[in-house]
């Protein structure tokens, strides 16, 4: 037997064998393989840091532009006063989430820690991020399996998810102290970036800027993601919800 | 520094009876954050201390520091202050001219040397060696490090010494430079506002008399005890900020009702003054009690922060200003539209993935 070029049986590997003229489909091994990815500690902060961003980008709008003014006595209302609540409730959410996801880099899997830097010492790295973008711009079919993040939609999420959420962090607490004062924890740890921002109204203009930074990412994300599950070598919700990614196909790489 | 009268002596002098000074001590202790039991402190500084050499330059600027400063609501201070403080040189306010006021001004720097307090009202222009503000036949950037050089400690006063303020907004021709960015080495205290409030300016500088040593400054080198608060901190229409009633335009039945100023542009959620506390002209009104939002006199660069009444400023480029909503909106839309028109083509180009076995 000849083995054609692939190494999927075909037809024509059948040919001169005792099993010639069967359906070689039939025939062929299948050893489809599914790997535990992200830990339930992964999924749920996913899971809680998209809520909290919606929250935050609701609350964070109406902050900016906010909706029509009510009538009546001023203290039968507390509308701003409400809104302001829940984005900074949403925002120890996301920021107590963000370090803890940061601690959780020490003790989940190495796929973890993919999130916080990009290995651009790697030739690997920069082949798989141009084999993405030609899959992308529908020059190449498939890309690389991947069992972490491909290296596109890791150094997206790296500048657009992590840099920007901290910078949303710092410069959101540094905000919040305005109100509590520069002697405040929020004051002494994050107050110094106001200066280097171009003071208090600065801040205020690059948190908003920030946020369509995090619209624009989570409305690729979302399709992307919905996308590569429909579409390539491997599943990526099942990863995000049970844990679990399996593969298509079982060509190497 | 013997021969300096006390401030009391110069308060007596001028007919100011022992009654009006302590009231003048208990306002200027509660100007300052200060309890009641300052007041004795106050008044005994006042009492013993020697009066305080301070020369008062003028680079570019406006004179409206001055201005606000000789209004301070305290008779006491439109009256005495200024001879309090023993004000040897000051261009705008003394009677000498000339030849003659050069000279005061390098006699107090020899008798004082190392002990005046040297306030800057606007700043220098750096620009063609600073050709643009000239004193005495000099630039004034040398009038400024000369007299620099032998001071205890200088005040910026108002937004020009301070940042810059108009005559340093873009395209800043002149290269106009706050006095920080020049003199490197003096504690520099900064009284931002354009101008600075009466009452701020007399309480830092009785403060520094009082306790002999510079107010505590933040991190910008602001006296914390009237930049520590931002105008919406304390501001009365705060409640209907909170409450979500705006005015929507400075003619509609909000601004009748004195709704709060946050959408017709107020900067006082990014503005740290004193002005919803002390307020103006012995506390008679600020802009925001006048129907008009906080401009943000006090803050960096406020002239290049975009319109007074839009809360934040516009990105410009492509030929056209737009607010971050609307690039934002824009960009949103052109991404959304991407995203569906790649997924058509994903669909044409290439059916579910299915495996191996799709072959
Ligand atoms: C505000 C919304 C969202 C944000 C900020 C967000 C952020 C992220 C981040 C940071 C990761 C990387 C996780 C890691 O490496 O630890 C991730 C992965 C993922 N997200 Fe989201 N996400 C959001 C919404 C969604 C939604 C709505 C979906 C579902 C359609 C989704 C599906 C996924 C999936 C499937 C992955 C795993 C990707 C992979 O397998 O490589 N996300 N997301
Ligand atoms: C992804 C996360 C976030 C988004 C999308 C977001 C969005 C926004 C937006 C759009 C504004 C209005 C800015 C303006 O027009 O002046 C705002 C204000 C603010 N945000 Fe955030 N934000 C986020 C995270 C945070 C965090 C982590 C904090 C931390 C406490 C924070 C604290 C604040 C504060 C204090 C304000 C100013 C409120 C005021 O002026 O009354 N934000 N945010
Ligand atoms: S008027 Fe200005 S300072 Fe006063 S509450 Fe409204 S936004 Fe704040
Ligand atoms: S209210 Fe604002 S603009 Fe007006 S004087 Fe005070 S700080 Fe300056």
């Amino acid at each position: 037997m000849v083995p054609s070029k692939s190494n999927i049986l075909t037809d024509e590997d059948l040919q001169g064998t005792n099993l010639q003229g069967q359906n070689a489909r039939a025939l062929r091994a299948r050893k489809l393989t599914t790997i535990y990815v992200y830990e339930a500690p992964v999924r749920l902060w996913h899971w809680v840091t998209a809520a909290s961003i919606v929250v935050l980008v609701i609350t964070g709008y109406f902050i900016g532009s906010p909706p029509p003014s009510l009538s009546g006595e001023a203290s039968n209302h507390f509308l701003m006063g409400w809104i302001r609540y829940l984005h900074f409730s949403a925002a120890w959410i996301f920021a107590v989430g963000f370090a803890g996801r940061i601690l959780w880099t020490f003790m989940g899997n190495i796929y973890t820690r993919e999130l916080f830097y990009i290995p651009v010492w790697r030739k690997d790295y920069w082949k798989g991020l141009l084999d993405e973008i030609l899959v992308y711009a529908f020059i190449k079919k498939q890309g690389e399996k991947t069992i972490g993040h491909n290296p596109l939609a890791r150094t997206a999420l790296f500048f657009c998810f992590t840099l920007t959420g901290l910078f949303m962090i710092i410069s959101g607490f540094a905000l919040y102290s305005d109100g509590t004062g520069i002697d405040s924890w929020e004051g002494r740890v994050f107050g110094w970036v106001m200066p280097w921002l171009g003071g208090s109204l600065g801040t205020h203009f690059l948190h908003h800027w920030g946020m369509w930074v995090i619209i624009l990412f989570v409305m690729i994300h979302i399709y992307t993601v919905t996308r590569e599950d429909i579409m390539s070598r491997q599943t990526l919700l099942s990863a995000m919800t049970n844990g679990y990614r399996s593969y298509r196909d079982d060509r190497p790489e | 520094m013997a021969g300096l009268e006390t401030f009391y002596d110069v308060m007596r002098r001028q007919g100011i009876t022992r009654r009006s000074f302590i009231k003048y001590c208990s306002l200027t202790a509660a100007a300052l954050g200060l309890g009641p039991e300052f007041v004795p402190q106050i008044a005994s500084a006042m009492e013993t201390k020697p009066r305080l050499p301070v020369l008062w330059l003028h680079g570019l600027e406006c004179t409206c520091c001055s201005e606000s400063f000789i209004r301070s609501a305290h008779p006491l201070v439109k009256d005495v202050v200024l001879s309090m403080i023993s004000l040897d040189y000051d261009d705008t306010l003394m009677a000498s001219a000339g030849h003659q006021a050069e000279a005061i001004l390098d006699e107090v720097m020899e008798k004082y040397h190392g002990n005046y307090i040297l306030a800057v009202e606007g700043n220098p222009p750096l620009n063609e060696d600073g050709m643009y503000c000239i004193i005495g036949g000099k630039p004034f950037v040398e009038q400024l490090k000369k007299v620099a050089s032998g001071a205890k400690a200088i005040i910026s006063w108002g937004s020009c010494a301070s940042y810059g303020c108009v005559q340093a907004a873009r395209p800043n021709p002149t290269q106009a430079t706050p006095v920080h960015k020049v003199i490197l080495d003096k504690p520099i205290i900064k009284v931002p506002g354009c101008p600075p409030i009466a009452e701020v300016m007399t309480g830092v500088i009785t403060y520094m008399l009082t306790f002999d040593r510079l107010p505590e400054l933040d991190r910008q080198g602001r006296p914390k005890m009237f930049y520590s608060q931002r105008i919406h901190d304390k501001c009365y229409r705060r409640p209907h900020f909170d409450a979500g009633q705006y005015v929507e335009s400075f003619d509609d039945e909000g601004a009748r009702k004195g709704y709060c100023l946050y959408k017709v542009g107020c900067k006082g959620p990014t503005t740290y003054n004193a002005c919803s506390t002390v307020r103006w002209n012995d506390g008679v009104s600020f802009p925001i009690q006048s129907g008009h939002g906080c401009i943000g006199c006090s803050e960096d660069g406020f002239w290049d922060k975009g319109s007074w009444y839009a809360r934040l400023q516009n990105v410009g480029g492509f030929g056209i200003e737009a607010s971050a909503d609307k690039v934002g909106m824009v960009a949103a839309g052109a991404v959304g539209a991407g995203l569906a028109a790649h997924a058509a083509i994903s669909a044409l180009s290439r059916a579910r993935y299915k495996g191996d076995d799709a072959q």
